[in-house]
């Protein structure tokens, strides 16, 4: 019988920019148990939602992560919008969608990085930032800010792109898919890189299903599941396939991603084609009394929004669960009886956001 | 290059940011920005850092945290507050869990504002921190040499009020010189 001891992982870490603590059961090289405790980037936002009104509340709701900022932007609108029967002229929609799917961009190509750095490979990590500018400077170009943008709000959008906008934004992309090739290539096919994930961490369809996993991490195991499959946003008017892999390791969730970064170019270039002409806005009158549920896909998985108004400028609650969440029982499903070698790897595979999760 | 004459090695904590701050300073080391090309390094440890960029306002569980990581670098050390939370809890500041920015806790010499801080204005943060970094180097033998007469001047009074004090009870006394480990 060897003897257990326990690694404390976190909260400062070289892996991981944000702080999130482990306590790592290990019986020799083994994991036997990881005991998560989170409360390091607790804010409580929610609960100001007493102090903003309502319109105001989307800028502290984008700040809820630095990462999918305009996802959470986007999913509170909805939701406070479709508590107060507004509908959002469809060029609007189609802005949004362009915005949401260069930030699944970003997302990705920072998360393929930091995985990068994770087993080791710092060229690599820098290649996939470096993409990744490309992606802010349209940002940039496009709204004014190169993270936190602020460009939804209640009734549409606050900027609007012009054809000539468009056409840039697309030769831009088709610019970056054959880099984007290079890059995802090694992390798919190269020998040591394939070493490090392949087998490393499996989850099985049906423990994907039983720990409620989201996003990227089900759609890995097997599960067709997307919150874009319903049609929101311009999603209904664009053709799209969720990608999904069977085999449920790291590989396969980091093929997932790669592949959602190609599809997100395709859903781009799409929009461009077909953007309506019309309003970006409508005014917004009155406040919100009823109750709505919005629910979004970021690039970590399903967030859902809810909002309860009383008829006042502010609202009664607000209520935002996001994709971490629902991964972290998966985590630790995947780190019992892992080597501690690989405790990197399996927390970056999920993507964990701790500032979205925490709030 | 001459008129670089140091190269600090960071280190970098996020207090409770939205990673908006965090991500930009990532962004800086990376081909962009690149500053590891004038030798600046991010490190994961507080004992190899001259400077401490911290993102995202405190909060009461992050305290003992900071205050570890900032004990543990060596001296002169320099303190960045990188972002609007960091400098005063920014659009977080009336959160019930928030307790203002990082200055609550530790000194801070230089303050980056910006949701997020841009990586021009975290690099230009930093080079700012690098003068205060110079002059901190220059008054620090004379900062030694006091808080060595200080310690002195502690331990002396501490001598002297020992031998006043201390009182041994004589059974007691007579168990610790048989040394039979009993704890006195």
């Amino acid at each position: 019988m060897s003897k257990r001891t326990i690694i404390p992982f976190g909260p400062q870490h070289p892996v991981l920019p944000e702080p999130v603590h482990l306590d790592l059961v290990i019986e020799d090289e083994r994991v036997v148990e990881a005991i998560p405790s989170i409360g390091y980037i607790h804010r409580g936002l929610e609960k100001l939602v007493e102090k903003r009104e309502f319109t105001e509340m989307v800028y502290v709701i984008e700040r809820i992560c630095g990462i999918c900022s305009f996802g959470h932007g986007w999913g509170y609108c909805k939701s406070v919008e479709g508590n107060m029967g507004i509908v959002v002229p469809d060029r609007a929609e189609f802005l949004r969608t362009i915005w949401h799917e260069l930030s699944r961009m970003h997302s990705h190509l920072l998360w393929l990085g930091l995985l990068a750095d994770g087993f080791g490979f710092e060229s690599l990590f820098m290649h996939s930032w470096r993409l990744r500018e490309t992606v802010l400077d349209i940002f940039e170009k496009t709204t004014g800010g190169r993270v936190i943008f602020s460009v939804c709000k209640l009734g549409g959008v606050r900027k609007d792109i012009d054809a000539d906008g468009l056409k840039e934004i697309v030769k831009l992309l088709a610019g970056m898919k054959a880099e984007i090739k290079e890059l995802t290539d090694v992390f798919l096919e190269d020998y040591s890189v394939k070493n490090r994930l392949v087998g490393v961490g499996v989850l099985s369809r049906d423990e994907a299903a039983e720990l409620c996993t989201v996003g990227p991490m089900a759609r890995a195991s097997g599960l067709r599941q997307d919150i874009r499959l319903d049609g929101h946003g311009a999603y209904a008017k664009l053709a799209f396939e969720p990608a999904v892999e069977e085999d449920g390791d790291c590989h396969a969730r980091c093929k997932v991603r790669v592949r959602e970064l190609f599809q997100s170019i395709d859903l781009i270039t799409q929009c461009a084609e077909s953007m309506p002409d019309g309003e970006i806005s409508v005014p917004v009158k009155g406040s919100p009394s009823g109750e709505f549920v919005a629910r979004m896909e970021q690039p970590r998985g399903e967030a859902y929004y809810y909002s309860i108004g009383n008829g006042s400028k502010f609202l009664e609650r607000m209520r935002v669960r996001t994709p971490t969440n629902m991964n972290i029982p998966a985590m630790v499903k995947t780190l019992q009886g892992c080597d501690l070698a690989d405790v990197p790897m399996l927390i970056l595979t999920i993507d964990p956001c701790i500032s979205c999760t925490e709030r | 290059m001459s008129y670089i004459t140091k190269s600090p090695w960071v280190i970098h904590y996020d207090g409770s940011s939205c990673n908006g701050c965090d991500i930009e300073v990532l962004a800086c080391l990376t081909p962009m920005y690149d500053v590891e090309r004038f030798g600046i390094i991010n490190t994961g440890n507080p004992k190899h850092a001259d400077i401490f960029l911290v993102t995202g306002s405190v909060n009461e569980q992050n305290i003992p945290v900071i205050k570890q990581i900032y004990e543990q670098m060596p001296k002169p050390k320099v303190v960045v507050a990188i972002g609007i939370c960091a400098t005063s809890g920014g659009v977080f500041r009336e959160c019930y869990n928030i307790m203002g920015g990082v200055d609550t806790v530790i000194p801070v010499d230089v303050y980056v504002p910006g949701c997020a801080a841009r990586p021009e204005a975290i690099i230009d943060g930093v080079v700012k921190g690098l003068g205060v970094l110079a002059e901190k180097r220059a008054r620090l033998p004379q900062e030694l040499a006091e808080e060595r007469a200080q310690r002195l001047a502690v331990s002396e009074a501490d001598e002297a009020e020992a031998v006043i004090t201390v009182e041994i009870p004589g059974d007691a006394k007579a168990a610790a010189e048989k040394g039979d480990g009993q704890n006195v």
